[in-house]
């Protein structure tokens, strides 16, 4: 069997799971959409304790998930790893320097003598939460619109701008698609409160937030479709591999791929049904609909950028430097070999699921928090 | 290759990868020993069904919650500064180091991060019985994790299971087992695990003493001695024992660096081991190198052939043997290897050059040498000293590296016997009575982080200049960033990680302070 497994096979596997686990990632930020929510969302103290602690109980998942990302991403395309990384280094750093101070956050906060006062930590986690998706948006953004690199014939990379990633941020294409993760986490951390927490002043303020974020979301997410449909795209010849600017590119990959365009429609719609049934039919679990909606979506976004002989991460510096899914992938062997790995990713599901349900079984309310002893 | 490599630039980015990983592994092997006394502690409860163990157990959690969450944060950084600050490492290496990354996350994390939530917060949630897997299994993960980080570090100080694509220019893994079971990485994850086994116990075994000195909580902190004191010793005791094994393979695989934790230079027969020595200048040279000597010393005759030989007779290789090298034991000099490794480089340039220019007798002509096993064997193994300019800068820092080999081995065997004592006073049923050993083992607390560190100092600074031993140098591994870029994430960091370390000891301090809450 392992004979059959052709390399091109393997490439396309992998950029599968990579999607899939950006996917989860993109949904596990409701945790960060919840952070942001802290000083507005509640009314008193006990609120936001509730707020935090729902949050808190799952800050661990999204955290480990873009931990997994990276690992993914460094074993299956480590050119992209070491071209990105290397190169667009603050817009990378900032995402990291938001998960340091997040992950102290929780566990900090309401602990005497923190040195800093819980006020410090809820900052923190402010931070976190708007930064994180923001930045992560328009780092993913830079798939679609392009990087400042080249590559020597020795695979090195040497970035043009001595802003080193900063300027991505000079991009409104980026920049939209940061501002419709950052509004889409927010969405999805009201729809996961709204189904995890029992209070019913807060989950009015919920609904009612639901609508004023979901707006912008659907603006900046509009814009930065119709603009990626309309946009010129980076393809790769399938038997030379010369790069080549192709008018409509990413228009052409969704009509080129039907199943992908259905997976993104219906992911759309998910998250449009999920905010809907919340605010009309005042529905607790809006976030499983919208949660699968985001995946979805985010899923096929990632299929657009790198499947259809089209360049997932294009050089703007130097064309013939671009990267795809074939010349920035790990040797046959190791995908070979992540691939017996991988397998074992439904069985880690499984228990993940397994345990969210032994912790999710019973609604927060402020009577468990007031006894629970291990709070945040 | 990327050349005119700003030295500053290097500098600065090993500063900040040291600064993490010093940072990160001052509250990780607390974490992956901790987390296996909690189970152990937790297990009693649950067998005996006796209350005050549950008590003990959520006490100790709680202190292992707050310094997880900042293990936690160090750690993501080290991960993607592979990527950040040695991008040309990251490519010239990624297919093989990337996947026991991939494989932590995978395997490890998700373990470890699913059952924590569980662990704290599923105490009136889930019946007992899950609830204490649970807990065994954020042992087991934390220490996953620690095997996969660990496998990658293995792999830098002892590449093997891959072979080099003069396509793509960069090595390739050919045998993951090979890989997996390399004995560098089987000596560090015992030595390391096991040295975090003894770090947690010596916290437990401290932080009980200084209840027993204010008269708080004895029956909790001689239940927690107990448990601290049989998982300690035990566990020192592998220290020691994964230790000798570990120098031993370093002797063999990299047998400069073990000559540097020796500051042995001239190699011979009947080797006595340095139980205690302090250094001095010397008016001898390697090139522009300080030759060591010993202002003072106390050596054991014979004792370094008969560990890492087996016999008195047994050779024990010098810095010399190597920078000079020995017809007698088939060294090559340094200075042939780096003729050797330019060589290599030369013929990876002709063929980059044919590929470029398209010049299929030529591509043709220099592929076949690459897999000619006289060249890969006798050339391209020393394709890293291309970048070496000069034999002695081979050499790392000896005074660096004997230092803290030295003191952490004195460090290790001072906790044997520290534990040793706690557990005879404890089975005696006079520790209380011994004032003095109290605060003994109080103010030990800090020693096993000191070894720990000290470790990974040797470790490292015993590697230099090699970020692969002798395929790369750090020199050429670094990501062609701005050198002001790489001081200004450093001094954030610096700033950073000091602030949540003092926050972290001082709510650690106060949790102490006030005891169970139940």
């Amino acid at each position: 069997m392992t004979a059959m497994l052709s390399q091109i096979f393997l490439q396309y596997y992998w950029w599968i799971i990579i999607s899939i686990l950006a996917s989860l990632l993109v949904f596990l930020m409701f945790v960060q959409g919840g952070q942001t929510l802290i000083y507005t969302l509640p009314q008193t103290n006990i609120q936001k304790t509730m707020i935090v602690n729902a949050l808190g109980r799952k800050w661990e998942f999204t955290f480990t998930t873009l931990v997994t990302f990276g690992g993914a991403f460094f074993a299956s395309f480590p050119l992209f790893y070491a071209t990105s990384f290397g190169g667009a280094y603050w817009v990378w750093i900032a995402i990291l320097f938001s998960f340091i101070i997040q992950a102290v956050a929780y566990e900090f906060r309401s602990k005497p003598n923190n040195v800093f006062g819980h006020k410090t930590f809820e900052l923190f986690l402010f931070l976190n939460g708007s930064l994180g998706p923001f930045l992560i948006g328009v780092a993913v953004a830079t798939f679609f619109t392009g990087a400042m690199f080249s590559l020597n014939n020795m695979n090195q990379v040497l970035w043009a701008t001595h802003w080193y990633g900063l300027e991505a941020l000079l991009n409104i294409r980026n920049l939209a698609l940061g501002l419709a993760i950052l509004f889409l986490v927010r969405v999805n951390g009201l729809l996961y409160l709204i189904n995890t927490i029992n209070d019913e002043a807060l989950l009015k303020r919920s609904v009612k937030g639901l609508i004023s974020n979901s707006i912008p979301f659907l603006i900046f997410f509009l814009f930065f479709i119709i603009s990626l449909l309309l946009s010129n795209g980076f393809a790769s010849d399938n038997g030379t591999g010369t790069m080549t600017v192709e008018k409509f590119k990413y228009l052409h990959n969704f009509i080129q791929m039907p199943v992908v365009m259905i997976l993104f429609l219906a992911g759309v719609v998910g998250v449009l049904f999920g905010i809907g049934i919340s605010v009309f039919r005042k529905s607790l679990t809006g976030i499983w609909y919208s949660g699968a909606g985001t995946m979805l979506a985010v899923f096929s976004l990632f299929l657009v950028a790198g499947f259809n002989g089209t360049s997932f991460y294009p050089s703007l510096f130097e064309l013939q430097s671009s990267l795809t899914i074939k010349n920035a992938s790990s040797s046959h062997f190791t995908l070979k070999t992540m691939m017996y790995v991988s397998f074992l990713i439904p069985f880690v599901i499984v228990y993940i699921w397994y345990a969210w349900k032994a912790i999710n079984n019973d609604r927060i309310t402020e009577e468990e928090m007031n006894s629970e002893e291990h709070k945040y | 290759m990327i050349d005119n490599i700003d030295l500053s630039l290097v500098d600065w980015s090993r500063a900040q990868f040291a600064l993490t990983a010093i940072y990160h592994w001052l509250f990780v092997p607390l974490t992956l020993g901790l987390s296996f006394i909690l189970a152990i502690m937790e297990t009693i409860y649950v067998k005996t069904g006796n209350a005050e163990w549950k008590r003990i157990t959520r006490f100790w959690m709680t202190l292992f919650g707050i310094n997880f969450a900042i293990g936690i944060a160090t750690g993501i950084i080290l991960e993607f500064e592979f990527g950040t600050n040695w991008s040309n490492y990251s490519w010239f290496v990624g297919d093989i180091f990337g996947a026991p990354l991939a494989v932590e996350g995978i395997l490890a994390f998700f373990l470890e991060s699913t059952f924590v939530a569980v662990m704290f917060f599923g105490w009136n949630k889930v019946n007992k019985k899950f609830h204490l897997v649970s807990t065994w299994l954020v042992a087991i993960g934390a220490n996953l994790s620690a095997l996969w980080i660990l496998v990658a570090n293995a792999w830098m100080q002892h590449p093997v299971g891959m072979i080099f694509n003069p396509d793509t220019v960069r090595n390739e893994m050919v045998s993951f087992w090979a890989v997996l079971f390399n004995q560098v990485a089987v000596d560090k994850f015992l030595h390391t695990i096991s040295s975090s086994f003894l770090l947690a116990s010596m916290f437990v075994l401290g932080i009980s003493a200084w209840y027993l000195i204010r008269k708080r909580e004895e029956q909790l902190a001689k239940r927690s001695i107990l448990i601290a004191g049989v998982f300690g010793l035990l566990s020192s005791l592998m220290v020691a024992y994964t230790g000798d094994q570990s120098a031993r393979t370093v002797s063999k695989v990299q047998p400069v660096k073990f000559a540097s934790m020796e500051a042995l230079y001239e190699g011979k027969s009947n080797a006595g081991l340095m139980a205690f020595g302090l250094l001095k200048d010397s008016e001898k040279k390697i090139g522009d190198k300080t030759e060591w000597e010993f202002a003072f010393k106390i050596q054991i005759p014979g004792l370094l052939s008969v560990l890492t030989g087996g016999d008195r007779e047994s050779y024990v290789q010098g810095i010399k043997d190597h920078i000079n090298g020995n017809d007698k034991l088939g060294l090559i000099s340094t200075t042939d290897k780096i003729k050797r490794g330019r060589y290599a480089m030369e013929i990876l340039t002709s063929y980059k050059n044919a590929s470029l220019n398209n010049d299929t007798a030529q591509i043709s002509a220099t592929k076949s040498i690459f897999k000619d096993k006289d060249f890969k064997d006798n050339y391209f193994r020393y394709f890293g000293y291309a970048s070496i300019n000069k034999p002695e800068d081979v050499i790392p820092d000896v005074p660096g590296s004997f230092y803290s080999f030295h003191m952490m081995v004195v460090l290790g065997f001072l906790l044997i016997i520290i534990f040793s004592v706690a557990l005879y006073l404890l089975f005696k049923g006079t520790l209380s009575d011994n004032k003095w050993f109290l605060w003994v083992a109080l103010l030990s607390i800090p020693l096993p982080y000191v070894a720990s560190e000290l470790g990974w100092l040797l470790t490292e600074i015993g590697r230099q200049p090699w970020i692969i031993q002798d395929m790369m140098t750090v020199n050429k591994a670094v990501s062609q960033i701005g050198t002001g870029t790489v001081i200004t994430t450093f001094i954030l960091f610096a700033v950073l990680f000091t602030g949540l370390l003092i926050s972290e000891v001082s709510i650690m301090v106060k949790q102490i302070n006030t005891g169970p809450k139940h």
